[in-house]
């Protein structure tokens, strides 16, 4: 669109045709207050705080809903507007119960700074206020009604952003109210309620106080917290949350999560799960104290210095007695990068074992291969927002990747874009896709050969088959088609639609997955044959050197046949980190009889109440490091919470590592010989930011001074992981997301085992909305809406 | 032949739904023309109503809510077999429309929008209802009476107390 110039203020602006004015005002530093504009939603024009003067039209217009001319003239702060504006909060005021001092919103209130600021506090109104009491609408949102504005942001953010319509607006005039989509009279509570996704959005939108979470009401003020930017820990979307921490008596305890700052790759979106389910933390059932099974078979609270002299003696023994074979290690998709590689790193130079695995939730390993000698083909989660088209084969995300949905619902609504749909399931997307395909249960594979250009496979792929042909056409049509992959597709059939996808022109690809570092764990090599970058076992380039002498050169038992290994008594140390494989996959608990078991886990899970050493860890939110989304964004993670007693994977890790009297500087490269730069504390430059400092950690070279400092592994995968050699520091530590793909050397021929019929190690989560696997289980909040919904909620996973 | 099974309208009110909503360009134009016709035959806009009305329409119950709760004259309660509805508007004020209101309340001993104990009567107090030159006027039901004093509202209420008034639907 062709530039338009307009003078604001007095200053002279330029912005492009068909941008709004209270935008063009924002981008260059004009700020008009506006309750019920917002920004990505439908104008509605209702509050009219943007009002502002523009010169030969007649009134005062709404700065919201008018675009900038060639040659206008506006004003936006005269003593006309403000005159407008305070008249206008007045209005607002009329029904408003002005009980800021214990309001949630009180501090971060648009309506309190415009109260502040236009100076309407004093009301001329002398009608008493229309009063009504607060109502629970859900486990996790209720309303107060004369605190609203009716600035309908939350009827359209719940309607238009969510595709829910859970909230509506009811009778008129001063006595109309925001009202949930389940009456009174067909609530089983005769309450009103919300029959809805719980995403919170709509207590997000709120410019006041009159819609807030039953996580955070009435616990605190905005003030009172620490605000810290870091990954949701549940769904591999990978959003940015902001933890809202305060002191509690055993540490940092978490009291919200939002994105307001719009920061992150999710803007400010987040589901139930990144917004409210941060609880389980504070479960009652954690662990606090390591536990050590004693001679009567039961588990009993140890220090930490006791518990890891046992676990360093018993793994140490039984390497050196059995040989790396004998151990196994799981890992989990939950936790660091860093801390990934360096259980990978610790299997293979430590415990001198290949027999490495964790739950896989997609066929990440199948991607990178089929993805094999290209580059710049693998989509950002950002793509979602703005591409032209989309294929979406499998997968739900609605359910298990609400940022994906929500992005792919923005594209459609702000962009046009046309998305096209094939999946065994009528899944909810389908509303806004321009053509959906529906497949057969098992028919994806064929599917992907008749996208391919084989029409023999027609008959098996989907229901109605006289649909196929347009929908290839259409999609083959496409200039530019983002492919997302739901994790229903692996081994061959993921290959054959990968490559049909290569085959487009412009085609970027993305394969779905259930946790947030389900990506990352592959990634990192926690594969019984693949090191790190999808490296294969036959050709380990420098791990070998790298990793010392005890690496093995074979490849190794995956998660299942590690089980058998143990039933078989061939297994005499099991290693599980932040997994819960028994209730996963059913394991007999009898499997493990003979093998000595240390589970690392927040609680005692299935699997945690048979080991023989229970370490206590940390959760995502209490530690730092970088986590890899289902599409390769790389993302830091920043420490929030603390919890008294329990401590990092990654120090747990290093902590054995030194019980076995390995050299932990060769597991972990710290200290070498840098020293402390303290910065400028005297001189010129004192108290300024340390440049210095800046400067190093930009270009990788701050000095790491403990073994547990997790950025310490990052250089060594910076270093060596294929991939991750291109990530940029500052973008990183800025909190920034950077896109990494699994194979950057297009020279470099990648071969994954050369056999092919890989068994298929993948076990969807299947998560709905409000469960998150084991971890789901102790969120307190997540129960509960589960239970609400769980009648008509899809069939979950076992746990 | 309705478009919905199991309507839980006379067949020719579900008749008429089905034609109504072939009339407008967009379905949902057809949502106040349906809520009143099945207010008249239900006699008020019940959880049913609401239901299938949304079904007609592909709406969300809760659009068709909205605009219900919107208007005044659409009601989500039944109202007696006879809804009084006085005109209080400036042409009938200043006739003497509040006297009238007033006489009605004392007569019916119900208030604004309340039904009697034999839910033959429901009193309503209501904006213009287009019958200024004959004020102070009240609508029964869709029946108009006009110039009206005391008196005679008592004999209105009487003859309809009595089966004799016209029943306008």
């Amino acid at each position: 669109m062709p530039d338009v110039n307009f003078i604001v203020d007095g200053k002279q602006l330029t912005a492009p045709a068909g941008t709004l004015l209270i935008d063009a005002c924002k981008a260059a530093g004009i700020e008009i207050p506006a309750f019920c504009y917002y920004p990505g939603l439908s104008l509605q024009a209702a509050c009219r705080m943007c009002v502002v003067r523009i010169e030969k039209m007649p009134k005062l217009q709404t700065a919201c809903t008018t675009p900038v001319a060639e040659g206008m003239v506006v004003q936006t702060e005269t003593p006309e507007i403000a005159q407008a504006r305070k008249a206008t909060i007045q209005l607002l005021l009329g029904n408003h119960p002005l009980d800021c001092p214990v309001c949630d919103a009180g501090g971060e209130c648009e309506l309190q700074d415009m109260t502040f600021k236009y100076g309407a506090a004093e009301s001329f109104y002398t009608e008493p206020k229309n009063h009504r009491e607060e109502q629970k609408w859900s486990p996790a949102v209720y309303f107060d009604r004369p605190r609203c504005i009716l600035c309908y942001r939350c009827v359209r953010m719940c309607g238009e952003g969510m595709d829910v319509f859970a909230l509506g607006i009811q009778n008129r005039g001063s006595s109309a109210v925001i009202a949930p989509n389940i009456p009174a009279s067909e609530s089983p509570t005769g309450m009103q309620q919300l029959d809805c996704e719980e995403c919170g959005m709509c207590i997000d939108a709120c410019p006041v106080g009159a819609l807030t979470s039953d996580s955070y009401r009435y616990k605190t003020r905005p003030w009172e917290m620490n605000h810290v930017g870091t990954v949701c820990t549940h769904c591999g979307d990978g959003c940015k949350t902001t933890l809202g921490v305060r002191r509690s008596a055993d540490g940092m305890e978490i009291v919200r999560g939002d994105n307001r700052d719009r920061s992150g790759i999710n803007n400010d979106f987040l589901c139930a799960k990144g917004r409210f389910a941060f609880d389980f933390a504070n479960h009652e059932e954690r662990l606090t104290q390591p536990l050590v099974r004693q001679a009567d078979g039961k588990l009993k609270p140890v220090s930490w210095e006791e518990a890891l002299t046992v676990v360093g003696k018993k793994f140490k023994e039984v390497r050196d007695s059995r040989g790396g074979h004998g151990l196994g290690v799981i890992g989990s998709n939950r936790i660091t990068n860093e801390e990934a590689y360096l259980l990978q790193k610790f299997a293979r130079s430590v415990l001198g074992t290949a027999n490495i695995d964790h739950h896989r939730t997609a066929d990440y390993t199948t991607f990178a291969r089929a993805l094999n000698g290209t580059s710049g083909k693998t989509a950002s989660q950002r793509d979602t927002a703005t591409a032209k088209a989309v294929l979406l084969i499998g997968g739900d995300p609605t359910n298990q990747n609400p940022l994906t949905a929500w992005n792919l619902r923005t594209d459609v609504r702000l962009n046009k874009a046309r998305i096209y749909v094939a999946n065994h399931a009528p899944i909810k997307l389908r509303r806004q896709a321009k053509a959906f395909l529906q497949v057969t249960d098992l028919g994806y594979g064929s599917l992907a050969a008749y996208l391919g250009g084989d029409d023999a496979a027609a008959q098996a792929a989907a229901v109605d088959v006289n649909a196929l042909a347009a929908f290839r056409d259409a999609v083959k049509g496409e200039e530019n088609l983002l492919v997302l992959i739901g994790n229903e597709l692996r081994g061959t059939d993921l290959e054959k639609l990968v490559q049909f996808a290569l085959s487009l022109p412009n085609a970027k690809v993305a394969l779905l997955s259930d946790y947030v570092n389900s990506r990352g764990a592959a990634d990192m090599g926690l594969l019984p044959d693949l090191l790190p970058g999808y490296t294969p076992w036959m050709q380990p380039k420098e791990f070998a050197t790298e990793y010392g002498d005890h690496f093995p050169a074979a490849k190794g038992l995956d998660l299942l046949q590690q089980f058998d290994a143990a039933a078989s008594g061939e297994l005499g140390a099991l290693y599980v980190v932040g997994a819960n494989p028994v209730a996963r996959y059913s394991i007999d608990p009898a499997t493990l009889k003979n093998t000595f078991l240390v589970v690392q886990d927040m609680y005692l899970t299935e699997t945690a109440v048979l080991a023989d050493v229970v370490l206590p860890a940390a959760n995502l939110y209490e530690k730092s490091g970088s986590v890899t989304n289902s599409y390769g964004d790389l993302q830091l993670v920043r420490k929030a919470a603390d919890k008294a007693g329990v401590r990092s994977d990654f120090e747990i890790i290093v902590r054995i590592a030194d019980k076995m009297d390995h050299k932990v500087q060769s597991l972990v490269p710290f200290g070498n010989g840098l020293r402390a730069d303290f910065g400028q504390t005297r001189g010129a430059q004192s108290g300024e930011a340390d440049r210095h400092a800046v400067w190093l950690a930009a270009n990788n070279m701050e000095p790491k001074l403990s073994p547990f400092d997790p950025f310490a592994i990052l250089d060594e995968i910076h270093r060596l992981v294929p991939g991750y050699g291109s990530l940029l520091r500052l973008q990183l530590l800025s909190g920034n997301d950077q896109h990494v793909e699994p194979v950057v050397n297009k020279n470099e021929l990648v071969q994954i085992d050369g056999d092919t019929n890989r068994r298929d190690l993948v076990l969807p989560a299947n998560d709905t909305l409000f469960t998150s696997g084991t971890l789901g289980r102790y969120s307190e909040k997540l129960t509960q809406l589960h239970g609400k919904y769980s009648q008509e909620a899809t069939p979950t996973a076992a746990d | 032949m309705s478009a919905v099974t199991n309507t839980i309208f006379s067949p020719e009110l579900a008749a008429r739904f089905d034609k109504l909503v072939t009339l407008y360009p967009v379905k949902r134009s057809a949502l106040i023309p349906m809520l009143l016709y099945a207010q008249d035959e239900v006699g008020y806009v019940s959880d049913a109503v609401v239901h299938e009305i949304a079904q007609r329409l592909d709406l969300f119950e809760l659009d068709v809510r909205n605009v219900l709760s919107y208007y005044s004259m659409l009601r989500t309660k039944p109202a007696g077999k006879y809804n009084v509805q006085v005109c209080t508007n400036i042409s009938c004020m200043l006739r003497g429309g509040y006297e009238i209101l007033d006489h009605c309340k004392a007569k019916l001993g119900i208030g604004h929008k309340e039904v009697t104990a034999d839910k033959l009567f429901s009193l309503e107090e209501v904006e213009c209802i287009g019958a200024c030159c004959w004020a102070p006027a009240m609508q029964v039901n869709y029946d108009f009476h006009e110039d009206l004093t005391p008196a005679k509202v008592d004999q209105i209420l009487d003859d309809y107390a009595a089966g004799r008034g016209k029943d306008v639907k």
